[in-house]
């Protein structure tokens, strides 16, 4: 069953000056399409800048779409701010990276993670209170913990909070932003390993946005791959990663460590990803791709439907 | 966790001071050995108790042998009064007109800067006087024109707080579980903010002791046969030279109250943030 469904959502930026001169514009995230199954995982991956985070924005309708339509169990998200849509959030909920930023330093852990059932007048004080208890033990963290303040704690136990925080209007919908790139590695283990428990308990439908393929592969049933504000190759995890057809997804393949080999299998990419704001013509990737023809330099592919679950954009995969 | 209090000397001595003061202007009625306006006109300009007066007038008295002592408990009882008062409305004035700017944004935003600007710009003093003329004087209007002092002041910090607690997280974070502005205002903004908004408050205040003094010295504020501060001080300086003490007695409880206020907030500024510890 489709949780989540963006079709063809974009989300411009104006940029530059707007007084004197044309005013141009930026454009973050272009045509992206992508759903989230109840009860599974969809990771989006890419660069830095590539409009993963606006995406997930999008999804939460934190951010209005300029074009396009964001589906949330069947119906369309109501505009920012509004009472219904201030109702929605109890269904759908974010998990941040600045996990410091994220909790105000003035409550204490207990009055954090019953700020929402407040918020939405869920149960009453003492229900409330057991409702702490269990979602701390559900994140792994004790009665102890719910006295102290967001700066007494570890990296690995904010995040915890802020999923209990996350979880504690029962959502059906997690949209986690880079959940672990602030953590070492073993405490990343530990959150992304909760995450999947959580979810198999809960039957929560996640969107994972990371630029770590290792963990996007690891939790994900299946994977959107963007670049430059577009997705260029979406389908099954395990599909993206053993049998990338993009150029662009075979390079961030490569760039993953195995086990024998470690690096031998790395492609690295020439360049820096382009600007959004100077948009390459034709296909978005083709300044940084090896095996680029002129057809990549003039025409942008269209996102090609290869399966049921399988779609790339590249003019190599369409008409080698 | 318990917290250690800890205090050390100088803020020690700040809030005995004002605990001092705060009851010496409650009390005073029953304190003041002398009615404020009775004269004594054998004993007029006596020096105070061991500098050669009597026990009768433990301050000495004034040119019209008026008790300095009587009069400066009822002195501090009004300054105090307009003080606090003044700074109270200042504060939630500009609190929540800061905090309206922050979060309207666009025309009402630009407004209300305007308004600050152009409040900025006008020397205080000179828009009191102009009150004053134009209104007569009480006291209710006086305390609310004191007021006004301050308040673009405190509406700009307002509105920076507002603005870079809102581009931070928890702002950002409470709104996306579904909260009310007002919530996320009165519950998160307010709250982290107020450490800073408090230590504005005890600038504010003896700014506001000094102005009234100001005024009152230039016969504009506080009324005879009413006396504060400030009156105490104007009607002082004439005879600075061969009764000093009618000047000293206010002017170092305007100091030390001053000082008091500052050092209290510095202290409670480091308390009310529990990163600090």
């Amino acid at each position: 069953m489709t949780l989540l469904q963006l079709e063809k959502v974009s989300r411009r930026y104006p940029i530059g000056n707007t007084v004197f001169g044309s005013r141009k514009s930026l454009t973050a995230v272009d045509q992206v399409s992508l759903e989230v199954k109840k009860g599974q995982t969809t990771g989006v991956v890419g660069e830095s800048g590539c409009g993963k985070s606006t995406t997930g924005r999008l999804a939460l309708g934190l951010e209005q779409a300029d074009s396009g339509h964001v589906l949330f169990e069947g119906k369309e998200l109501a505009a920012s701010g509004t009472r219904e849509w201030r109702l929605r959030r109890q269904r759908m909920q974010l998990v941040y990276q600045d996990t410091l930023a994220a909790l105000d330093r003035r409550m204490t852990v207990g009055d954090l993670i019953a700020e929402p059932l407040v918020i939405h007048e869920i149960g009453d004080r003492p229900s409330r209170r057991q409702r702490v208890l269990d979602l701390l033990q559900a994140v792994g963290l004790g009665e102890h913990h719910r006295a102290l303040y967001p700066h007494q704690l570890s990296g690995g136990q904010r995040q915890r909070v802020v999923l209990a925080r996350a979880l504690a209007p029962s959502p059906s919908l997690l949209v986690c932003d880079e959940p672990v790139s602030a953590l070492d590695v073993s405490v990343q283990a530990q959150i992304v390993n909760l995450l999947v428990d959580l979810q198999q308990d809960l039957g929560l439908g996640i969107l994972f946005i990371s630029h770590d393929l290792r963990v996007v592969r690891h939790v994900s049933d299946r994977i959107v791959v963007m670049y430059l504000g577009q997705v260029v190759e979406d389908g099954r995890a395990d599909a993206v990663i053993d049998q990338p057809l993009h150029p662009y997804t075979q390079a961030l393949v490569s760039a993953m460590p195995r086990l024998p080999g470690g690096f031998d299998h790395y492609l690295p990419l020439p360049g820096e990803p382009p600007s959004p704001t100077e948009r390459p013509s034709g296909c978005p990737f083709h300044p940084r791709c090896d095996r680029a023809k002129d057809i990549c330099r003039q025409t942008p592919p269209e996102l090609l439907t290869l399966g049921p679950e399988r779609r790339v954009a590249c003019h190599l995969v369409s008409n080698p | 966790m318990q917290k250690k209090l800890q205090i050390d000397l100088s803020t020690l001595l700040a809030s005995l001071w004002l605990c001092l003061m705060l009851l010496t202007a409650v009390t005073a009625p029953l304190i003041a050995p002398h009615d404020i306006t009775a004269m004594d006109l054998r004993h007029r300009l006596s020096p105070p108790f061991g500098f050669g007066g009597t026990v009768v007038h433990l301050f000495g008295s004034d040119d019209l042998g008026r008790d300095v002592a009587s009069r400066l408990y009822y002195s501090i009882r009004t300054s105090l009064l307009i003080a606090f008062g003044a700074t109270v409305i200042s504060v939630l004035v500009g609190t929540a007109i800061g905090f309206i700017a922050a979060y309207f944004k666009g025309i009402v935003e630009h407004f209300l800067l305007l308004l600050i600007d152009v409040q900025a710009s006008l020397p205080f003093l000179i828009v009191a006087l102009a009150m004053l003329a134009f209104f007569g004087n009480s006291l209710p209007l006086f305390v609310a024109l004191m007021g006004l002092y301050g308040w673009e002041r405190n509406a700009r910090l307002a509105r920076g707080l507002a603005l870079a607690a809102g581009s931070q997280g928890y702002a950002g974070a409470t709104r996306q579980l579904g909260a009310h502005p007002l919530r996320i205002y009165l519950r998160h903004i307010l709250p982290n903010s107020a450490a800073t908004l408090l230590v504005a408050a005890t600038v504010t205040f003896p700014e506001i002791i000094l102005v009234e003094s100001g005024l009152s010295f230039l016969g504009l504020g506080v009324q005879p046969p009413m006396t504060s501060l400030g009156v105490m001080v104007g009607t002082g300086r004439e005879y600075i030279t061969r009764a000093p003490w009618m000047l000293l007695a206010p002017s170092i409880v305007i100091v030390l109250t001053a000082v008091a206020v500052s050092v209290l907030g510095d202290y409670l500024r480091d308390k009310l943030d529990p990163t600090l510890t």
